[in-house]
């Protein structure tokens, strides 16, 4: 009988302490990658994660598996190439809110247009942590950080939706409160082929929570289980409340064929060999 | 479409693609640009027969980034651009550097700065090469002056990329891109291609940038192997894990530097064209090379005699030939279509205080022989 994978086969135990804050849910976003994996399964060395830059681009420093740490925004466009050069990878592309949205919006819109087969886990903690606490693409309109000393005036990203609308094969969001939760959707868009993404809204006491959440990081994880309402419920709410909550649950779940699926049926290619031109 | 056979009428662009899918490149990432689309084109019917993949990316930034990613993945790799794409791969190829990486990166010079004049030749990233992307950093850069070298040096630029574990750059310009010559393709086999060191040691053992002394260079695993690959664009240990300590800094950048300047000889490139001895000395590169030699013979007829030292890698700077030329020489003439980059270098080294003028062709066209006669006569005078 095989033996069960541990979390441990991947995460790196040896970098403990990591460097986020304590009260910030990278941590258990971390760990739900990681069992994610060994209940799927897979081995270390099939695994590559492609991370950005900024607090939760450290990520690949606690993974025992192979890893990408790249530029800032571009954890999606690496591992563009990183996939195609080896189809056989799973490729995990961990990126903040800054990395996805702001400088690699761009990279985000043509991978789930393309439906690369990468998987993307946004960790949303509403705001630039690495750099002390700026506004980002989904800071709440209104709300409080350094370069919005009284409140920011651009309305924030919907993630998930932006994902939908441009093609992405399996959408979900969860947050660092519903650890199970976030660990089936995790595994979910590992196993689906082609772009898929799941949000996990996180919790930054340190920069975020201290200018507007009253309380400590406890109260900030309760903002955050507060801040999401599972779709059914979600539904039921009128547009004032739906403006005020963050709907949870898997929003997307389609199967269109990925980009080299399709690139390889166009250009007649059978597999790796080619169409046995050349050498 | 197959292979070309026997003499062929080939433009620049399309023999610089020919030559890296001879050297064994088997992805391209790009964002088309003019005047160097045609490799995009090229690779984009032929790749894919070869087991090959084409991707257009949403940008250069992307491209690169692309190219970066499938180098680790065991792939050669490769994008070509011109300008302002340059400018946009310049973050990623740091990333590359730094990360060992090797792939090549193909610049069809066009006239800037901004938009320029796209369609028209330029030399006027010479600097931009050498220190385009932040930090300190070493580069391998070659520079072709025919269809003949476009084919050539993409092979050879694969091949030191490969032996150095470096993005490699060719710098090409709007002429050599989209001039038409004859060639005749060799036998792929008759080539002699480099391919990256991979790992001896077993798994467990493979720290992904323990070098090996005697090249400085980390046997490398791919993405997908059993011995783990950890690339960082961070500052890095040879466990290849972000590291802060006082020290992997410079221990890192000295390697960076030492792995290719340590080895310069099996990078530096230069010909030697017209009489030994002469009055004066043309110092030049790509298209504008072809422009000296042909003023050379102007000279010739006018009683000066020149003579012309081509640079056909022009980074890492090929210091002690050009040290030699301006030794020898009555006075030097560095033609180029820039206002005044590789002279800068020129002087560095100009321990002999040899006078050195320039010809500078900023008309958004193939310097023209005047341009080098004057700069030659006013170098006699």
């Amino acid at each position: 009988m095989a033996v069960k994978l541990s979390y441990r086969e991947y995460f790196k135990e040896e970098a403990l302490p990591l460097m986020w804050c304590a009260g910030c849910g990278n941590g258990i976003l971390l760990r739900a990658i990681t069992d994610a994996l060994a209940d799927l399964e897979i081995p270390p060395h099939q695994v590559v994660v492609s991370t950005g830059i900024g607090c939760w681009g450290k990520a690949d420093d606690y993974m025992k598996t192979h890893g990408f740490h790249g530029s800032h925004g571009r954890a999606l466009a690496f591992g563009t190439g990183i996939k195609l050069g080896n189809p056989d990878l799973h490729v995990l592309a961990l990126m903040g809110d800054g990395d996805a949205l702001a400088i690699g919006g761009n990279h985000f819109i043509h991978a789930a247009r393309r439906n690369i087969d990468i998987t993307a886990i946004i960790s949303n903690n509403f705001t630039y942590g690495m750099t002390g606490g700026q506004y980002s693409p989904t800071t709440p309109l209104s709300y409080k950080t350094t370069t919005s000393p009284v409140g920011v005036a651009e309305p924030a990203f919907d993630v998930c939706g932006l994902a939908e609308e441009c093609g992405a094969n399996y959408v979900a969001r969860s947050t660092v409160y519903h650890v199970t939760q976030l660990k089936r959707f995790i595994a979910a868009a590992i196993q689906k082929k082609g772009f898929t993404v799941v949000e996990a809204i996180n919790t930054c006491p340190t920069h975020f929570g201290r200018r507007n959440i009253p309380g400590d990081s406890v109260e900030m994880m309760e903002y955050v289980k507060n801040l999401s309402v599972p779709k059914s419920r979600y539904e039921k709410m009128d547009e004032e409340e739906k403006a005020k909550h963050l709907v949870t649950g898997e929003l997307v779940n389609k199967d269109r064929p990925d980009f080299l699926s399709v690139y390889r049926e166009i250009n007649s290619v059978e597999s790796e060999s080619g169409r046995g031109e050349g050498k | 479409m197959s292979r070309p056979k026997g003499v062929q009428l080939m433009e620049g662009n399309h023999a610089c693609a020919w030559g890296a899918i001879d050297a064994g490149a088997r992805f391209y990432a790009g964002y088309p640009i003019t005047p160097s689309s045609e490799i995009a084109e090229v690779c984009a019917r032929e790749l894919p027969g070869y087991g090959g993949t084409y991707i257009q990316m949403e940008d250069e930034i992307g491209s690169m980034a692309a190219i970066v990613g499938a180098s680790l993945s065991g792939k050669k790799s490769f994008t070509a651009t011109s300008g302002p794409g340059f400018s946009l791969m310049q973050e990623n190829l740091g990333v590359g550097i730094y990360q060992e990486a090797p792939c090549v990166l193909v610049d069809i010079q066009r006239v800037g700065p901004a938009t320029g004049l796209a369609t028209q030749p330029a030399q006027a990233d010479v600097m931009q090469a050498r220190w385009g992307t932040h930090g300190d950093h070493p580069i391998i850069a070659l520079s072709p002056a025919s269809v003949q070298e476009m084919y050539y040096l993409t092979i050879r630029a694969f091949n030191l990329a490969e032996r150095f574990r470096s993005p490699v750059i060719l710098l090409g310009d709007q002429v050599v891109g989209q001039t038409y010559e004859n060639i005749a393709l060799p036998d792929p086999d008759s080539l002699e291609i480099m391919d990256r060191k991979k790992p001896i040691v077993p798994p467990e053992e493979y720290l992904p940038y323990q070098y090996d002394e005697e090249d400085l260079v980390p046997p490398m695993a791919a993405y997908g192997d059993k011995h783990i690959l950890h690339a960082s664009s961070t500052c890095h240990c040879e466990t290849g894990y972000s590291n802060f300590k006082y020290g992997t800094n410079r221990q890192l950048l000295t390697r960076l530097k030492n792995k290719i300047y340590n080895y310069i000889d099996e990078i530096i490139d230069v010909e030697y064209f017209g009489p030994e001895d002469a009055d004066v000395t043309l110092i030049s590169f790509g298209s504008s090379s072809r422009v000296c030699k042909y003023a050379v013979g102007l000279a010739e007829k006018e009683g000066i005699k020149v003579n012309l030292l081509r640079l056909i890698s022009i980074w890492p700077f090929p210091d002690r030939e050009v040290q030699q030329a301006l030794a020898r020489t009555g006075a030097a003439v560095v033609a180029e279509m820039n206002q005044g980059q590789l002279i800068g270098e020129v002087n560095r080294v100009n321990t002999t205080n040899t006078p050195v003028h320039l010809a500078s062709g900023i008309d958004g066209e193939l310097i023209r022989p005047e341009i080098i006669m004057t700069s030659i006569r006013e170098a006699v005078k």
